[in-house]
């Protein structure tokens, strides 16, 4: 379990967050999170996160969807179990193709929101520390580490965050499991 | 806020609503327990029970307690079964297919449509799991290696399509649904306190709201969508393939998808209408759910009526235009056969009452919406009645022809699918914000009535001048 000092301020409207955090990116201050009750249009690139690669996990699991599936019948229909169904050949390419669909959708979509929630670090009864309850509500919040700075540092981002329209700024200890 | 305001645009959140008030009125209905709340949940619950009585009865006594028989095998099991698939159809439509389409309008009824789809699936698929007659072997329909041999399911079937289908498609509507919920979870979460917070941290899987998450909940939704829009598409396609594949003059058609695709889609809205009526009314929720998203509703519900009459009237042609004697007869017999007043059910509710939505002020109506939309679904399920229940009943050879009507089994085991899904549903809203509310946080700019629509550009135009 670790600890985690946290200087925080609140904001009251996603426009006034996104201006802030593109002037504290500017600054370069080393922001730790941004934490809103909705996803607000363009703060991907405002903080410059990299884009996700869930996509590219959701096409591999759907290629091995399509694999077990169209491979998988085909074994089974002319190794395991040779059988002529209504005059079909065994292996009855077109027939296999509604299973072959289904079970590629089937495997990315799983396979991506259980990836989607690992590397969140989510999960049934996971409880993340949150800073403040309001947002999920309606505040929005930009956090900085509070680790390695200086008193004179942390004044500079307290005057920042008031500066730049936070209507409340606090400073909270979590523990980061 | 520097955006133009648009008169033409109409809002799609009223009441000039603001981020905290939106919270406020999506979640307090899951704070407290209503009277209204508690009967209606009793008599649904009864009316499950009943359901499951008449279940048992079916198992007790067996499968004479239906009146299937040996030349009409398909009654109202498989009826059901499909009208219920059908319903499910519009959840997934509008969450996925919707937001491809940056439809805004979505937001609003996303989330009870998506319940409402799981729901549906869920009584859909008691029909044929009990139709297998011994459903505690049900899962010998799963392929998996066995010690009977080398022995594998048939996957030239598409009565086992069918079941990959539902599967997967119950499953991924779950998904979908359940990773929409944990964000607006985590807000009736950190309103909560004692046990309550403890419940909903549980489910609401520790969601911080931290901005790397809500990207990658995007890319989720959106691939997620990407693949349930083919998805919801093959589901019905692949259901009718268990008519269109056989050798019945009437079921072997190649417009059965599309045909079933566009009925689906049909019925399912009229489902979302006939619950978003109700729900609005009784959790004031007037402001989000508001005329407007009921009148695109209602458009969808005119086109795909259109669609649906037209494939009907394409049935009729082509089964002329064959000169295949049996076809003909088919038809004929939907049309004047012993089931003659199912067709006029099925025309007169499907292909003639839309036609009503043409009127905008009809389009706006609520109350006029409301018993629109039990018509449709009514049309819904003499449509099933007639394709099945029909066909089979006059069949090549006259000395076995039969005449089909549910005993008060197969009646019960209906009655508790409603039951089923309405004591469901009831517990959804009493659990979870009805209403997604992230996402009407997130187009509040955009379709709030402070921001677009008549009253806001009068007022934009006030301040300058």
């Amino acid at each position: 379990m670790k600890k985690k000092d946290v200087l925080f301020g609140l904001y009251d409207d996603e426009e006034i967050l996104l201006k802030a955090v593109k002037e504290a990116r500017a600054q370069h201050l080393d922001i730790m999170d941004v934490f809103t009750p909705f996803p607000v249009h363009g703060m991907e690139q405002a903080l410059g996160l990299a884009e996700s690669r869930l996509h590219i996990a959701g096409f591999v699991y759907g290629l091995l969807g399509t694999l077990t599936a169209f491979l998988g019948m085909t074994w089974i229909f002319t190794k395991d179990y040779p059988i002529i169904f209504g005059g079909k050949p065994f292996w009855a390419v077109p027939s296999f193709i509604p299973i072959t669909f289904e079970l590629t959708v089937l495997f990315a979509s799983i396979g991506m929101t259980v990836s989607f929630y690992i590397v969140n670090g989510q999960g049934f009864g996971v409880d993340n520390p949150t800073l403040d309850d309001r947002i999920t509500d309606d505040k929005f919040c930009l956090a900085f580490d509070k680790a390695g700075k200086s008193e004179e540092e942390l004044n500079r981002l307290r005057d920042f965050l008031k500066r730049t329209g936070a209507s409340e700024v606090h400073e909270k200890t979590i523990e980061k499991k | 806020m520097s955006q133009p305001v648009s008169p033409i645009r109409e809002p799609l959140i009223t009441g000039h609503k603001t981020y905290h008030d939106i919270t406020e009125d999506l979640v307090s209905p899951t704070e407290k327990t209503t009277v209204s709340w508690a009967l209606a949940t009793m008599a649904a619950a009864l009316m499950l029970g009943y359901g499951v009585f008449c279940l048992i009865w079916t198992f007790w006594v067996g499968i004479g307690s239906w009146n299937v028989n040996r030349t009409i095998g398909w009654g109202y099991d498989i009826t059901n079964f499909v009208w219920w698939i059908g319903i499910g159809h519009a959840g997934t439509l509008i969450s996925a297919i919707l937001l491809l389409f940056r439809q805004k309008w979505r937001t609003g009824v996303n989330r009870a449509a998506e319940a409402m789809t799981i729901f549906a699936v869920m009584c859909a698929g008691l029909f044929p799991a009990t139709h297998t007659g011994r459903p505690w072997f049900d899962f010998f329909m799963f392929p998996y290696p066995n010690t009977r041999g080398p022995l594998w399911v048939n996957f030239n079937s598409p009565l086992l399509w069918d079941l990959f289908a539902i599967s997967t498609y119950f499953t991924v509507s779950l998904l979908f649904w359940y990773t929409g919920l944990v964000p607006d979870l985590a807000t009736v979460r950190d309103r909560a306190k004692g046990l309550r917070r403890k419940i909903y941290a549980f489910f609401a899987m520790g969601w911080t709201g931290s901005a790397k998450h809500w990207q990658r909940f995007e890319s989720l939704s959106l691939i997620l969508a990407g693949l349930a829009t083919p998805l919801v598409l093959s589901v019905h396609t692949i259901v009718s393939y268990d008519f269109a594949t056989s050798v019945l003059p009437g079921w072997h058609t190649t417009i059965f998808p599309p045909y079933f695709v566009a009925g689906a889609i049909f019925s399912g809205f009229a489902m979302v209408q006939t619950l978003m009526t109700i729900t609005r009314k009784l959790l004031k929720l007037e402001d989000y759910i508001t005329i407007a998203h009921i009148e695109s509703m209602n458009k969808v519900i005119l086109l795909t009526g259109w669609i649906v009459g037209t494939a009907y009237l394409t049935e009729l042609f082509i089964a002329w235009y064959s000169g295949y004697i049996y076809e003909m007869f088919a038809f004929y017999n939907r049309v004047f056969g012993p089931y003659y007043w199912a067709y006029i059910g099925m025309m007169g509710c499907n292909v003639l009452s839309p036609n009503i939505f043409w009127v905008k002020k009809f389009r706006r109506n609520v109350t006029i919406t409301f018993f629109m939309s039990i018509f449709v679904n009514i049309g819904m399920w003499f449509e099933r009645f007639v394709i099945i229940v029909t066909t089979l009943a006059r069949d090549y050879l006259p000395s076995s022809w039969s005449y089909y009507w549910p005993s008060w089994v197969e009646i019960g085991i209906y009655l508790g699918t409603f039951g089923l899904f309405f004591t469901l549903y009831l517990i959804f809203v009493k659990v979870a914000p009805v209403v997604a509310v992230a996402e009407v946080k997130a187009i509040l700019k955009t379709a709030g009535d402070q921001y677009v629509g008549v009253e806001a550009a009068k007022k934009a135009e006030a301040t300058a001048h």
